[in-house]
């Protein structure tokens, strides 16, 4: 074995088990964790395949923005988890014998023609000045121009969503407006009220 | 290689795109009173992309943006059909989501993204693209059934409808990846011919394509995969339930066409998806038309008949040919203008807190109405495919394609089930007719509503008696662009 396969082995190893920790781990701020443990691993991997530019992003966006703001929300909500985990057991007999029957088929298929190592050749190794961001931005904005504008859109079409379903003008919600408080009166604020003075009642 | 590419085919997205964010921003400008200028804008962009998809048709396949779109007579043909059915499902909501605070520049705007996405999908040559423009369609979908945030059961069927299709494009997803694994391509056209060459059965297209047709079955709300129809239309706002049945329907049938006819059509894979469609569209006739006898609730019930018509739809597609591909169209076609109008019908009855939903409601309108009766009397009947209603040449042109492919035994199996369905339309005639007004509230809707529905209704007549020109179109578009 190469030394790429032994790395390629150790980081594959971790992959799969930090992936279980993720299912099984009963703290979900360690799910969180081993998620970004798999993040990492797969980030190595894809640098062994020389994709650089794909392994950065996904430690950067993924590791650094989307679990970051992951782990507060787990942190924030207060998950039941004892209710949560009620009926795992109850349910593993028909969810194994389902999983076991879908890996069996799979293998079944792919373990003809498509499978092991004679149809996925490696890549050939590439040019010493090569640079993998921008032969990825080429495509981007040339090839693939028109499906990265659609997701632009997708993406546009998620923050309107998002502002139309959850924007909401609370009327107890105490805000300012800096015109109205200069343009105010003493009249809107202040009112004279005129009245009789008491008598104290005679007994 | 040549990357700028003509721009020319997909002007009219161009066009839709530009007005959408115009729109947007132009809408932040209008007060709440003047809302109907953001209307007349939304409803300006569809006229426009009408006008010039029309103009920049040539009738011959053209592709672009490397081969990622195609504008052939089909995708024109279809495009055009969208824009009209997304104007007349604006004209027939708006009074109702006026009086439901549901009147506001996201709506359009999530309508206008609906149709864009719908578009995509119509002119895609790329799995790709196919997918996008079906992600840009559901996301806002989803979004539209959830507008209506305090009512519990539309944010249950907004949250049903988003986890079901999500589950169904990860499917989608799945079997697209296999195909890409097998033949090495994307693009639609070029996928084709690599099948082709492949001769021979496939074990692993096989397996792409199991998940390509449940994918494609969850969306177009087909049995098995069909369990969150009648949620969603019973629960959304009646003007999504209605945009959901209508225009998407269009582009789901470009999507099939696009997937399985174009993409996969290679005869060794014929006749595998077809017994698949065979399994489906049996089962969505048998439980479409049965479940829906039990139903009380006309959005429900309308549900369960979609699932039928689906069914329908399929059989069309699963004969193979032009012929049943264009009769598979002519039924979508028909398809939703029925649902334009029986949907329609059910806000024109709705007003400010009473949701006309329930078959009770529809008791005695003869007596209320007896034009708008008349009009649903028209509607039911050709949903049910009785003569002279353009209803009955819809079922009447797949059946004939069914029987040609071959399968007599199917033609008989779905006209068994029409006749089963015919009782629950039937019904509603009944208690239209014959049964005491349960309800006294004038009906007295906008003029541009009385006019359309009236058109609406007219329609399945004149096209019931004419189906000729509309036929023919169905037919010279397949040929054109297959």
């Amino acid at each position: 074995m190469t030394f790429n396969g032994i790395i390629f082995y150790l980081f594959s190893a971790i992959l799969l088990f930090a992936g279980l920790r993720v299912i099984t781990a009963r703290n979900p701020v360690h799910a969180a964790l081993f998620l970004v443990l798999a993040f990492f691993t797969s980030a190595a991997i894809w640098m062994q395949l020389q994709a650089e530019f794909l392994a950065i992003v996904l430690v950067l966006v993924y590791v650094g923005a989307v679990m970051v703001l992951f782990l507060f929300v787990v942190m924030m909500l207060d998950i039941n988890l004892a209710r949560l985990r009620e009926n795992f057991w109850s349910y593993l007999p028909v969810g194994a014998f389902v999983a076991i029957v879908l890996v069996a088929e799979m293998v079944l298929v792919l373990a003809g023609k498509y499978g092991g190592f004679a149809g996925v050749p490696a890549p050939p190794p590439l040019p010493p000045g090569y640079s993998n961001t921008k032969e990825l931005g080429r495509l981007v904005y040339t090839e693939y121009v028109y499906a990265f504008e659609i997701a632009a859109v997708i993406l546009l079409v998620a923050i309107v969503a998002a502002i139309a379903i959850t924007l909401r003008r609370r009327k107890e919600t105490k805000y300012q407006d800096p015109a109205r408080q200069v343009s105010v009166r003493r009249e809107d604020r202040m009112r004279l009220v005129k009245m009789r003075p008491e008598k104290k009642e005679q007994r | 290689m040549q990357y700028i590419t003509p721009l020319t085919p997909a002007f009219a997205e161009l066009f839709l795109l530009g007005m959408v964010c115009f729109i947007l921003v132009a809408d932040l400008f209008v007060s709440d009173e003047n809302r109907v200028v953001t209307y007349a804008l939304t409803q300006l962009a569809l006229a426009g992309a009408f006008v010039i998809t029309y103009i920049t048709a040539t009738g011959q396949p053209e592709y672009t943006f490397s081969g990622m779109f195609v504008d052939d007579l089909l995708s024109d043909v279809l495009k055009m059909l969208v824009y009209i059915g997304v104007m007349v499902m604006l004209v027939y909501s708006r009074p109702y989501v006026a009086l439901r605070g549901m009147f506001r520049g996201e709506f359009f705007a999530l309508v206008l993204f609906a149709t864009l996405g719908m578009m995509v999908m119509i002119s895609a040559n790329h799995l790709l693209a196919l997918y996008l423009g079906l992600e840009l369609l559901s996301l806002s979908l989803y979004a539209m059934v959830a507008l209506q945030r305090d009512s519990a059961t539309a944010t249950e069927a907004a949250m049903k409808y988003f986890v079901l299709g999500a589950l169904a494009s990860g499917m989608l997803l799945y079997g697209m990846s296999m195909l890409y694994g097998a033949t090495g391509s994307l693009e639609i056209t070029r996928l084709a011919d690599t099948i082709l060459s492949l001769g021979a059965r496939d074990l692993v297209l096989v397996f792409a394509l199991v998940f390509i047709v449940a994918g494609l079955g969850f969306k177009l709300g087909a049995v098995p995969f069909h369990m969150w129809v009648p949620d969603v239309y019973h629960g959304a706002p009646t003007a999504v339930t209605l945009f959901i049945g209508s225009a998407p329907k269009l582009a789901a049938f470009a999507f099939i066409m696009r997937l399985l006819v174009q993409g996969l059509g290679a005869e060794q894979l014929v006749v595998e998806w077809q017994q698949m469609l065979i399994v489906m569209a049996v089962l969505s006739l048998a439980i479409g038309n049965i479940t829906a006898i039990a139903q009380t609730n006309l959005k429900r019930m309308l549900a369960y008949s979609t699932i039928g018509h689906m069914g329908f739809l399929l059989l069309g597609i699963l004969s193979g040919d032009l012929v049943g591909y264009s009769a598979g169209m002519f039924y979508v076609v028909v398809y939703v203008l029925m649902n334009l109008g029986s949907f329609g019908m059910i806000m024109l009855l709705s007003r400010s807190g009473f949701e006309a939903e329930n078959l009770e409601d529809f008791k005695g309108l003869n007596a209320r109405d007896p034009w708008y009766a008349f009009i649903m009397l028209l509607l039911m009947f050709s949903m049910a495919g009785i003569p002279p209603t353009v209803g009955f040449y819809a079922k009447f042109a797949v059946l004939q394609a069914v029987v040609d492919a071959g399968f007599v035994w199917l033609a008989v199996v779905a006209v068994l089930f029409s006749l089963i369905g015919a009782f629950y339309y039937l019904r509603l005639v009944k208690l239209m007719y014959f049964d005491a007004p349960a309800d006294s509230a004038p009906i007295s809707p906008r003029s541009d509503v009385r006019l359309l529905l009236s058109a609406n209704g007219l329609a399945m007549l004149v096209f019931g008696i004419l189906p000729g020109p509309l036929m023919a179109l169905c037919i010279h578009s397949i040929r054109a662009s297959l």
